[in-house]
């Protein structure tokens, strides 16, 4: 969990540069045409969400799936898996083994 | 009285039968399905890809093993389309998305993997919403599928190819998956039969995932009965998926069967008061009433139920659902399948920058708002005003569920407030289309069964309308006996099935 900017007190809406920042956090560039198409739209939904932080009392239990089921176990028995070769068919980019990947850390790290 | 109709226009129980008398073989059979594929799919887009050599393939070793007298199943050697969501070993799996252009899995969902083991020749996928996203098909990367009844109208979503396939029968089966009803109101608005099963009651390994806890793939066919032969295809408990359940299938075929007698003595029906009247398009809450009247004909006692909660399933699945799809879509990074984009004008760009550049190019705006709406609710200071509050009310209307359940054996609803809205309509406009999941969704979070059939035709617009079944977990049975005598009940007033080509915009 990362924190925003604002207070929950203002949930119902969401700025322009919330957006950015979340999608900052989710990994996506939005250039400034998609962010002013998006962000309106997000702050309708939000705001058609917002009711919901007055629907459920204190002592109501979170479901977080719909059929629980528990102690989900099964034998730990070797099965035929992916080869290497056809976990890395579908890479961008593959050398020898392993699939490549850009740089992972800045000038600066 | 089916057996003059034209191969490609019988059920899968009929055409189960014609290969067993030996009137046709599942070459020809899937040959007829593959040229009306030809002849019809350039104006529906119901696929975003035909594999007919596979197909063939397969149909010719289904005819092998009939000559040899050793069957897979009943439906060996009647060919399926499957939506574009589940992995199929060997050819492309895109979910209606850029990011996966071109990818092909190299290994099957359990879904795909039953329906090869049952010999059920696979025609090709279907298009969809991008990753399921969408109640229109309008948000596949690929363009829309149209709807056979109207081609200037949405079929549903976000497994309107299947359902469309479907309909226009370039298939007389479809796999589609439904998180808040995109498999039930694709079928309402195309006139055709779609089932959600009990959350768990069939795999989704290999089912790539929007919201795992919402998830659930499940028959599109032209007839109930053709449902629950292929629900008990691909039902039941999988090892490779942790959230399957243990219990075996209830008697699925038998349910429908002893529905189409339409007898329904003594069975408890629950009109859900909150899934009607204001809102629902006149045409629709119409023709739902006089399928409830002949219900009470059937010998079905009718009360009215309420369920308090249902009026927030809405607010509580667009922040459950958007929630789980954020987490589950950090997996397309660019790094080991899918779309890789180099940003412009970067010198030795950073995988990070990478990201951004190919989930930004990759992504298409339903997603990019889905994602952006989940990793808020789940950011810190929001995470309990939002995700966490929309977890408790998903138990309350479990809860509703539960107490409505006390005092009936199933509920119903209109599938789908509206019949289908024009193509482009509702666009740009989220939470309009977001509206239209409103009778679906309670299912979805609660995790219970359900079906939409057929209802007749709406009289201001002359477009399908479908009518809802809902049951308790692991009582998928009871969707398909209401149904089927529904479905038997309707189709004697209309003198045969809703679905003829002369009724539809493709012939």
């Amino acid at each position: 969990m990362t924190a925003m900017s604002e207070p929950p007190a203002d949930a119902a809406t969401i700025t322009r540069d919330q957006v950015r920042h979340l999608a900052d956090l989710a990994r996506i560039d939005l250039d400034d045409a998609e962010l002013d198409h998006l962000a309106p739209q997000l702050s309708v939904i939000l705001e058609s969400v917002a009711s919901i932080s007055e629907v459920a009392a204190d002592d109501i239990p979170p479901t977080s799936h719909p059929i629980p089921v528990t102690n989900v176990f099964r034998d730990d028995e070797v099965r035929p898996s992916l080869s290497a070769e056809q976990a890395l068919a579908a890479a961008p980019a593959v050398e020898g083994q392993r699939f490549a990947v850009p740089r992972i850390l800045g000038d600066e790290q | 009285m089916t057996t003059a109709l034209p191969l490609v226009q019988r059920s899968a129980a009929d055409l189960s039968t014609v290969l067993a008398t030996g009137e046709t073989t599942s070459v020809e059979l899937t040959r007829a399905f593959l040229d009306r594929i030809d002849a019809v799919d350039g104006s529906v887009h119901a696929f975003l890809h035909v594999d007919a050599d596979g197909a063939l393939a397969a149909a010719a070793s289904s005819d092998a093993r009939r000559a040899g007298g050793e069957l897979l199943s009943r439906l060996d050697g009647v060919p399926i389309a499957v939506k574009d969501v589940l992995a199929t070993e060997g050819t492309p799996t895109t979910c209606g998305s850029r990011i996966l252009e071109g990818w092909i899995p190299p290994y099957d969902a359990t879904v795909v993997a039953r329906l090869r083991a049952a010999g059920l020749p696979i025609l090709g996928k279907t298009n969809m919403d991008e990753f399921a996203m969408g109640s229109s098909t309008e948000h596949s990367a690929y363009g829309p599928t149209h709807n056979p009844w109207d081609l200037d109208r949405i079929p549903g979503g976000s497994g309107g190819g299947s359902a469309a396939a479907v309909a226009a029968f370039m298939a007389p089966l479809a796999i589609g998956t439904d998180t808040g009803g995109s498999i039930r109101q694709p079928g309402a608005v195309t006139g055709t039969v779609g089932v959600k099963p009990t959350y768990g009651g069939v795999s989704r390994y290999g089912l790539v995932a929007m919201a795992n806890s919402l998830d659930q793939a499940g028959p599109v066919t032209r007839t109930v009965l053709d449902a629950a032969l292929l629900h008990e295809v691909i039902g039941g408990h999988d090892p490779l998926d942790s959230t399957s359940i243990y219990e075996p299938l209830p008697l699925l075929e038998e349910s429908a069967r002893a529905g189409a007698t339409g007898e329904l003595d003594g069975v408890r029906v629950g009109v859900v008061t909150e899934l009607g009247g204001e809102g629902y398009q006149p045409g629709v809450q119409q023709r739902f009433d006089e399928a409830v009247e002949l219900l009470v004909k059937a010998g079905a006692d009718i009360v009215q139920v309420s369920c308090p909660h249902f009026v927030h399933a809405l607010a509580a699945y667009y922040l459950v659902m958007p929630s789980e799809a954020s987490s589950n879509l950090a997996r397309f990074d660019a790094m080991r399948y899918g779309l890789r984009v180099l940003p412009d004008g970067v010198e030795a760009p950073s995988a990070e920058e990478v990201m951004r550049a190919t989930r930004d190019q990759g992504f298409g705006d339903e997603v990019k708002r889905r994602i952006i709406i989940g990793t808020y609710a789940l950011s810190s200071g929001y995470y309990d005003a939002y995700y966490g509050q929309a977890q408790k009310v998903r138990t309350l209307i479990s809860r509703d569920f539960e107490q409505a359940f006390e005092q009936v054996d199933v509920l119903v609803s209109p599938t789908s407030p509206t019949t289908a809205f024009r193509l482009g309509e509702k666009l740009d406009d989220p939470l309009a289309m977001y509206l239209n999941d409103i009778a679906t969704i309670p299912a979805n979070l609660a995790g219970v069964p359900g079906i939409s059939v057929p209802a007749g035709l709406a009289e201001e617009d002359g477009l399908p309308v479908g009518f809802q079944v809902l049951a308790p977990a692991l009582a998928d049975d009871r969707v398909y006996r209401v149904g089927a005598a529904l479905e038997s009940l309707l189709q004697q007033q209309w003198g045969g099935p809703l679905i003829n080509p002369e009724r539809l915009a493709v012939s």
